[in-house]
């Protein structure tokens, strides 16, 4: 027959890259570059807000990571954002750790805590595991509310011997010829870029390795995935455990730069899901690209809305609720439809070529 | 002793509110496979409609729940008609994501409009009315009426699920969607009533909600967690069970908070972390799934 | 004007195309067979008549009216019913509440009811409180039947009533064939057993990946024309 025939003289051929890989490569080596230096001439407000960029971006990356290919919609991240917050406060403030140092440990407890907690969550299924996480998250701030070491419900700030005991700060002062507080921010500014460059670069990986495949695979069709077989179960916890732990440590750096927790604040189901959805939403789930344009879109919203109040938040969610019946695939669903774009090469895709040609 | 048996017995009560709360998000889930994240805030916008027709009107707020009640139906119908269906597929995603921000949007707009100040429905004598039972213990009318409204609101749901045609296009439609169409069931229409109804439920949890204790806009998103709770304890699928469930979660918190008035909410959610660990199914699964 | 009519009939699933033009005529009072190997259409064929596929409004008329474009649940109240594929019948509904809902949109009073059902099929009275799990294969199929007869169809359009049943347990299910034409229904039948098909039918048509590749009256079709409508040459 016809298909058979075609067998015969065409090849098959998977690629994930488009384009040149290094030219790819060397982009974003300059992007990196060029953001690592822009303290050197950029005003404190800048970096402050790039500082809130970051940890928004790196959040919704995880986020996505989660609902967008591994299926597992969770409104309870704020869990690990509190959790990781927590945590520094507790091995900074109790134990007397380096700042840095209590970042890591925070990432690497969140991630156990996360073990125990994804054997529970995950016997509820689909929906229900969306507001299973919300109770766990729930959980974790009453708990956290009767810590009184920690300040119990009503928190505790980071004393300044710990906010200024954190490396580089001396260094940046003398180098920039700044002041301690910016120099502060100067160093949270390259803790948030390195934790977002180490979260898209974990992210990126994941999606390229075999396991990533699979969770396209379970993503597209849980079941025939299974019957493939693919160990569904065993790839979600990975994925759930492994984005607890980056989510914790970028609550570490959340709270390293507000100096001040509380459990209402750092267990919001708004300010560290409800935002974070909406990028991903906004910008288009399941791709890399999504999160990057959302979170830019969500900067301008807030720096230039947030004043509103309430009428913004209504204005946040209308948008999110009208990009999910109309626009599904967010903006750059939008956009990558028309030109065929992709940034971030994680598709493979079949090239079907004549043989005569290829 | 008694004080423990107190305990229980204020439990059982108000697990007749937390079974209201639940049995309008049974109903959404076990007609659509709608998981409705707003389910906290309508409540919380219920309570307010009826605050609102009682001051309006000057009436007795279980007098304003009868006029609300054909209100919120159409509120109901309405939003299921012209915004949930589209969200329904087999994607997850879109009910999720859209009740979700529905939740934000019901918050922040009874924030605009009502503010942040805590409100109550009031009904004079009847809120502090309690009959005592002997050594020591009495129970509220209220609560009492709450847990009896439970039964009530369970015993009429079951009756239109297994006794009526409307009832029985609801299963068929949950069983399989594609052949309830062959059978001449409009599923939009079947979905909005049965939202239609899940509304008239959640009228009557407002009432209750507002009697029993101070509301504002920001409580919606526990009250969804406690029904959910129910939901899951009790087992999906039947509405006894979500009443049992609701128990469950009520002795659960009031036996917490006997033991540190900070420990209620929280002794609730482990109550639910335990049974889903022990019992994932929950205490009364449906046989068949 | 003939009762139904498809018109260059053609049915998409996303991308794929599974129905190029199919024509097909039925008058009342026929019954007609609609022959084919697995994945000719013929399922799908069904489905786009009954509107749980949409296409073009005139490609299909019913009496003359163009409802290709209806939903399935009008298409039913038009008077036509499907028993589909696999029975499916609702699981947590008896087998009374199955037949019920079958008559569920019905608007005008007509020859079917409960009565008139068990009295097709007397052992499904007995049955009536059951689980439609505990049924045999055969009484599973004769409540779909009976469910959609329940909606007094003038076209019934059945999808492989006798798939995975023993031959003594069809030969009953055919058996209640000429009772249902005799109150009004017209009858398409999709089968896999063409012997049966050609003895039940007046006319037959046989699809072949999507497409319509013989029809005529059974007297008429010779077995090679069949064989060669069936695979292919």
């Amino acid at each position: 027959m016809d298909d058979a025939a075609a067998r015969s003289t065409q090849s098959f051929r998977i690629e994930t890259a488009v384009g040149s890989p290094r030219a790819t490569a060397v982009a974003v080596l300059i992007i990196l570059l060029a953001l690592m230096l822009l303290p050197t001439f950029a005003g404190r407000n800048l970096i402050q807000d790039l500082i809130f960029l970051f940890y928004m971006l790196a959040l919704a990356q995880c986020w996505n990571l989660l609902a967008g290919y591994a299926g597992l919609i969770s409104v309870g991240q704020q869990a690990f954002v509190g959790l990781g917050g927590y945590l520094l406060f507790a091995l900074t403030l109790i134990a007397g750790l380096n700042p840095l140092l209590a970042i890591l440990l925070a990432g690497l407890v969140s991630a156990l805590i996360a073990l125990p907690t994804a054997l529970i969550v995950f016997r509820l299924r689909g929906a229900y595991f969306a507001i299973g996480t919300w109770v766990v998250a729930e959980v974790y701030r009453l708990v956290f509310a009767q810590v009184k070491p920690l300040g119990g419900g009503t928190g505790t700030s980071l004393t300044p011997s710990v906010t200024s005991s954190v490396p580089g700060i001396e260094w940046v002062k003398t180098l920039l010829d700044v002041r301690a507080p910016a120099a502060r921010d100067i160093v949270s500014y390259w803790v948030a870029l390195a934790l977002l460059a180490g979260t898209l670069a974990a992210v990126y990986f994941i999606l390229r390795s075999r396991r990533g495949l699979a969770l396209g695979a379970i993503r597209d069709h849980e079941a025939a995935a299974a019957g493939l077989g693919v160990d569904i179960y065993r790839i979600k916890l990975a994925v759930y455990v492994a984005t607890a732990a980056m989510t914790g440590m970028i609550g570490a750096l959340i709270y390293l730069q507000k100096a001040r927790i509380s459990p209402d604040a750092a267990f919001s189901v708004l300010d560290w899901t409800a935002y974070v959805i909406f990028i991903v939403v906004i910008g288009g789930i399941g791709t890399m690209e999504g999160p990057v344009i959302g979170a830019i879109v969500f900067y301008l919203l807030q720096r230039y809305l947030a004043d509103f109040g309430a009428s913004y938040l209504i204005l946040l969610g209308t948008l999110g609720i009208v990009i999910m019946l109309f626009a599904p695939r967010g903006l750059w669903g939008l956009v990558a439809d028309r030109y065929d774009l992709t940034l971030f090469p994680t598709r493979r895709r079949l090239i079907i070529r004549d043989r005569e040609d290829g | 002793m008694t004080d423990w048996l107190d305990a229980l017995i204020q439990g059982v009560l108000l697990g007749g509110l937390y079974a209201l709360f639940a049995a309008g998000l049974s109903l959404m889930f076990g007609v659509m496979r709608l998981v409705n994240l707003a389910h906290g805030d309508l409540i919380v916008l219920a309570a307010f409609a009826i605050l609102t027709v009682a001051s309006t009107f000057g009436l007795d707020p279980f007098a304003a729940v009868v006029l609300a009640i054909p209100i919120l139906f159409v509120v109901g119908f309405v939003l299921q008609h012209v915004l949930l269906n589209r969200t329904l597929g087999r994607d997850l995603l879109p009910p999720l994501l859209v009740t979700f921000g529905l939740s934000i949007i019901i918050q922040n707009g009874l924030l605009q409009v009502f503010s942040a100040d805590s409100q109550r429905l009031r009904a004079g004598a009847i809120e502090t009315a309690s009959i005592p039972l002997g050594g020591g213990i009495a129970v509220g009318v209220v609560p009492l009426l709450t847990l009896m409204s439970a039964i009530a609101v369970i015993v009429f749901l079951n009756f239109i699920f297994y006794r009526t045609p409307v009832g029985r296009a609801f299963r068929a439609t949950s069983d399989d969607l594609e052949v309830a169409q062959l059978m001449g069931v409009d599923v939009n229409r079947i979905f909005a009533v049965a939202m239609g109804l899940a509304f008239v439920v959640i009228a009557i949890a407002a009432l209750y909600l507002g009697l029993r204790a101070n509301f504002d806009p920001t409580i919606g998103p526990a009250r969804l967690l406690y029904a959910f709770e129910a939901v899951i304890i009790g087992g999906l699928g039947s509405f006894w069970g979500t009443l049992a469930g609701g128990i469950v979660l009520g002795v659960a918190q009031t036996i917490g908070a006997r033991i540190d008035p900070e420990w209620q909410i929280l002794a609730g959610h482990l109550a639910f972390l335990v049974v889903l660990a022990v019992r994932p199914r929950g205490l009364f699964p449906r046989a068949q799934d | 004007m003939h009762l139904l009519e498809t018109n260059k009939l053609t049915a998409f699933y996303g991308d794929f195309q599974a129905l190029y033009g199919i024509d097909m005529l039925l008058d009342n009072g026929e019954t007609i067979a609609i022959i084919g190997a697995n994945g000719a259409g013929k399922s799908t064929f069904l489905k786009s008549v009954a509107g749980l596929i949409r296409g073009a409004a005139d490609s299909v008329l019913l009496d003359g009216t163009p409802i290709g474009a209806r939903p399935a649940a009008d298409i039913v109240k038009l008077g036509i019913a499907l028993v589909p594929e696999g029975r499916r019948l609702f699981p947590s509904l008896t087998v009374e509440e199955n037949l019920l809902i079958g008559g569920y949109g019905r608007k005008a009073a007509g020859p079917w009811t409960l009565d008139r059902v068990y009295s097709l099929f007397p052992i499904l009275r007995e049955r009536r409180s059951s689980a439609p799990s505990t049924l045999s294969g055969g009484q599973q199929q004769m409540v779909a039947i009976g469910r959609a007869l329940m909606s007094n169809p003038r076209v019934l359009l059945c999808d492989e009533i006798s798939l995975g049943l023993a031959p003594i347990v069809i030969a009953d299910i055919y058996a209640a064939l000429p009772q249902i034409k005799v109150e009004g229904s017209s009858v398409v039948l999709v089968e896999q057993d063409i012997v049966k098909a050609m003895k039940v039918a007046d006319r037959v048509y046989c699809f072949q990946e999507g497409r319509l590749s013989l029809a005529g009256p059974p007297r008429d079709l010779t077995r090679e024309q069949i064989h060669r409508a069936y695979f292919g040459s």
